[in-house]
């Protein structure tokens, strides 16, 4: 395939390749909308039939992590699109320094999730044999509030009078739960990988106001892993905290 | 037709409404609005999602063929939720997944 500059041959300006190609990128996109709906729509089923042990589940988790990695993720999202406007505007230098800050918030996130998966494995809610809902309220660990914790313990005693399954639907809860935020860290990987490569093209100076479509289209891309993110984070921490 | 650069403040706005609507969310969710609380979390999640797609994801500024592509995902998305939960919402109840119902905060 012949090429001039940064135009590939099959097309006739650099206008019409870009638009191709966010076009691309849309329709991957919109594939992706289908398979994370189909994880909202097991969840949301799951949810009404199972509410007891969703709702308990759900109020396992750290609000205050969960709220600032929200707040971290669509920080990342301003920053990416900062890059987009910087190579439009010809900034080479800002393109660099804004796809950074997007690489730094993405790993930010990905270590506060890191953080929330080990307090799940110490407080025994992985899915498997040592699950067991009734494990973190009585055996406190080291920075644990003790009144909060016999709070817990209250509530997962009164779930398990009505529910004698809980640990089996707990179970659905946090299997959901890991698949679809494992799922979610996996497209950041992902994501952080691209950035990575993009990085490495704006020291090259590559991207400008004429040419900056792999800017544009990984921009697309983390957008969207920040809206599914948008969606979870309410759905898997606030579902039942009202008391 | 030349491209449209969307200005830093434009961005800036939209990164502070959605600041302000990841505020609102915890806040709601605190609040016992009954049934509510998750019909107020999942729009307050689709106002800042169309905020990302419209601004952040320049889909105001695109061709129409982009704009159609999207459109079209979300309503086959729809399609599939709502076609789904009905059916799961009107089965009889013994073929339901059956648990104990119970709201475990007094």
């Amino acid at each position: 395939m012949h090429r001039t500059g940064d135009l590939y041959g099959q097309f006739q300006t650099l206008e019409q390749q870009k638009e191709t190609a966010t076009l691309g990128m849309w329709i991957f996109l919109v594939t992706e909308v289908l398979f994370f709906g189909g994880l909202f729509l097991t969840y949301t089923i799951n949810r009404s039939a199972f509410s007891t042990a969703f709702g308990i589940g759900s109020n396992t988790l750290d609000i205050t992590l969960g709220a600032g990695n929200t707040v971290v993720l669509i920080m990342s999202s301003l920053t990416m699109a900062m890059a987009v406007w910087s190579a439009q505007v010809g900034k080479k230098k800002l393109v660099g320094i804004f796809l950074i800050a997007t690489l730094g918030l993405g790993t930010v996130f990905l270590g506060v999730k890191a953080i929330e998966y080990k307090q799940k494995f110490d407080h025994h809610l992985v899915p498997g044999r040592g699950f067991d809902m009734k494990y973190h309220p009585t055996h406190p660990m080291v920075g644990d509030d003790l009144k909060e914790l016999s709070l817990e313990k209250e509530e997962v005693d009164k779930a398990f009078a009505v529910d004698p399954d809980i640990n089996f639907h707990g179970q659905l809860y946090f299997s959901l739960y890991f698949g679809m935020t494992g799922l979610h860290a996996l497209h950041m990987i992902v994501g952080a990988g691209l950035l990575l490569w993009l990085i490495k093209g704006s020291f090259a100076g590559r991207f400008t106001p004429q040419y900056n479509t792999p800017v544009e289209v990984v921009g697309l891309y983390w957008h969207f892993v920040d809206i599914v993110w948008i969606y979870l984070f309410p759905l898997l921490y606030l579902i039942d905290r009202h008391r | 037709m030349s491209e449209h650069i969307v200005s830093p403040k434009i961005y800036i706005v939209i990164f502070a409404s959605l600041m302000l609507g990841t505020g609102i969310t915890v806040w709601a969710a605190f609040q016992n609005f009954h049934q509510f609380n998750i019909v107020i979390a999942l729009v307050i999640a689709t106002i800042k999602a169309t905020l990302v797609v419209l601004y952040f994801m320049h889909a105001r500024y695109s061709p129409k063929r982009t704009q159609l592509v999207i459109v079209c995902s979300v309503f086959w998305l729809v399609i599939m939720l709502a076609l789904t939960l009905s059916d799961y919402d009107t089965r009889s109840r013994d073929v339901r997944l059956a648990a104990p119902q119970v709201s475990h905060r007094a």
